[in-house]
């Protein structure tokens, strides 16, 4: 078992070492940053203004909820830029290794095939939990400035949903890197099924019949939802665990089934 | 210590190893001899657990390739055609990572990796970034990152491909050293490199074992037979019937006609037999002038094709490489 461990540490810290001897995880941490600032900026604005035309009755009144106007809305912009960023991640995973003939080192090493697998999706996942924890360093601003304090939980199971979501890409791009030696095919593929499932999520409409209901279940941002809010529900869990678990396991398939067919 | 019988390998509707089977003894090199194409890659990218066999069973180091691939693994260090190197890493970085993924033991895993950069001469380019290495060293980078466990067995696809004559002689004599603590198996297409590294030799060609023996007695039995190339002036039809007639002459192919009407051809003479003398006779006896005469060399081409055309297909006697003899 602690070899096991061991190959899936060596794997994991050998991708950090191409995210980080490469432009990949400066500009992926970069351009989240960046987004993470404008929107969290938008958003603020748009808070203060709302709080100004309140007026004076206002401060009797219930005041504005700062997870409602600033918080959650930021997340749900971020969880679109993961859409975007997700594909970056994940492309180069086992297209490089399989142009470059690496793939043959790693086949031919003591190593099985799945925690191949999973020290990649773990290195991944591992830059894109990075990347969150730099974005919310725009909100200890929040925290240090408010008079009222936003509560932290639902900040705490929004950022899990951004997580969970961003793993499901990360899961799914893993598997389609492995279809291609072409880093720029499996990118683009990857965006493209992201975006596919993501549309998923707009069937979800109140008056939706009951195939609809499915549709919109298996939607990505569907799940997102009630988490942003601080509501962790198990359905939503295991919806995202399943998805990160099914991606892991067609990856899997893909990288040993490919040997067969050479 | 490797044990391969009655493998075969097809990719779709074709075969690239057909049926072989062989023997390689503990601390022995054997060498993997044929032209591209001929299934060499094919049957070390099965030994190495790569690519399963399709039929047929191949044993290393006594674990099947099939039933035990991880223990064959453990046990096998490889070089495949184009070593497998992370370009944007540093050599050690790379090798640390290899001995990771390898499973050699934290403790000894510095000591390792010195030792296998201090064999195949890489220390001093330690820092460096493998992208920015010539052919050369990454050659030698991929040979560090095969021996860098101590496998038992080492499976090396045509280690000397692209270096310059220097690194190639460095390459052999590593390989030479290793032997007998280490079993290796040694694919090229350089006759010459098998005769200076390798204990044994499997000749190999579309995908079947064509001869199989130690170098010397290959050589010498590949000696008897000579080419020669004559370039005669005089009618080029008259000239071929003419040299047809001298008895020893298997065949004969006419290159080219040249200038001034002369011609040049080729002629193939039985095996340890030297037909030069009669040759020129015959030439001169019938009116022709003889412009050259030389023993011509019998690429390795040339013997793979008479290997495998000619009904001497199990018998290599009659093909010859004083070519290959003067390169070496």
């Amino acid at each position: 078992m602690t070899a096991a461990l061991r190959n899936v540490a060596a794997i994991v810290e050998k991708e950090w070492r191409h995210y980080f001897g490469s432009p990949i995880a400066y500009v992926a941490l970069f351009v989240w940053t960046l987004l993470f600032g404008i929107f969290f900026y938008f958003a603020f604005s748009f808070f203060l203004q709302q709080s100004m035309r309140g007026g004076p009755e206002a401060q009797f009144g219930p005041k504005l909820s700062l997870n409602e106007w600033l918080i959650r809305p930021v997340f749900h912009n971020m969880a679109v830029v993961a859409l975007f960023i997700a594909p970056m991640l994940t492309m180069r995973l086992f297209a490089e290794e399989k142009r470059q003939g690496t793939i043959e080192l790693l086949a031919t090493s003591p190593i099985s095939d799945l925690q191949i697998v999973l020290g990649k999706f773990l290195a991944a996942v591992g830059l894109y939990a990075l990347m969150i924890l730099t974005g919310l360093v725009n909100l200890v601003l929040v925290w240090s400035y408010a008079t009222v304090k936003p509560e932290w939980k639902p900040v705490a199971t929004g950022a899990l949903s951004l997580l969970l979501l961003g793993s499901c890409f990360i899961a799914l791009g893993l598997f389609v890197s492995t279809l291609t030696r072409n880093q720029i095919v499996a990118g683009i593929l990857s965006f493209c099924l992201f975006l596919g499932i993501w549309t998923l999520g707009w069937a979800d409409d109140p008056m939706a019949g009951p195939a609809l209901k499915v549709v919109a279940y298996l939607g990505l941002t569907t799940h997102m939802e009630e988490m942003v809010k601080g509501v962790v529900d198990l359905k939503d869990l295991v919806y995202y665990l399943s998805f990160i678990v099914f991606g892991l396991f067609i990856a899997q398939l893909s990288v040993e089934s490919q040997r067969w067919r050479a | 210590m490797i044990e391969v019988e009655n493998l075969t390998k097809q990719y779709g509707r074709t075969t690239a190893v057909d049926d072989i089977s062989f023997r390689v003894n503990k601390g022995e090199i054997l060498g993997f001899l044929g032209p591209n194409g001929a299934g060499k890659t094919t049957t070390m990218r099965i030994l190495t657990c790569y690519l399963p066999p399709t039929e047929g069973t191949a044993r290393v180091a006594g674990f099947d390739v099939f039933e035990d691939p991880m223990e064959v693994k453990r046990r096998v260090g490889y070089i495949p055609e184009s070593p497998p190197l992370y370009i944007d890493m540093n050599v050690e970085t790379f090798l640390h990572f290899v001995a990771k993924i390898k499973g050699v033991a934290p403790a000894s895993r510095k000591a390792r990796v010195d030792e296998a950069m201090e064999k195949c001469r890489v220390s001093d380019v330690r820092d460096t970034l493998i992208g920015k290495l010539s052919k050369g060293y990454r050659q030698r980078v991929g040979l560090a990152q095969a021996i860098l466990h101590n496998p038992e067995v080492l499976i090396l696809d045509e280690p000397t491909a692209g270096l310059d004559p220097k690194q190639i002689i460095e390459t052999r004599e590593l390989i030479r050293a290793l032997g007998g603590d280490h079993t290796i198996i040694l694919s090229t297409h350089i006759l010459p490199e098998v005769s200076m590294t390798c204990g044994r030799v499997v000749i190999i060609n579309k995908g079947k074992v064509v001869a199989e023996d130690t170098p010397d007695n290959l050589t010498h039995r590949l000696k008897g037979a000579a080419m020669l190339r004559l370039e005669v002036r005089g009618e080029p039809g008259t000239v071929s019937d003419t040299l047809r007639a001298v008895p020893g002459v298997l065949s004969l192919r006419e290159v080219r006609e040249g200038n001034r009407g002369s011609v040049t051809l080729e002629v193939e003479a039985e095996a340890g037999k030297d037909l030069r003398a009669e040759l020129a006779r015959a030439v001169l006896g019938a009116g022709f002038d003889l412009l050259g005469l030389a023993q011509a060399g019998m690429s390795l081409e040339d013997i793979f094709l008479h290997l495998t055309t000619s009904d001497a297909a199990t018998e290599p006697a009659a093909a010859v490489a004083p070519a290959a003899q003067a390169q070496a």
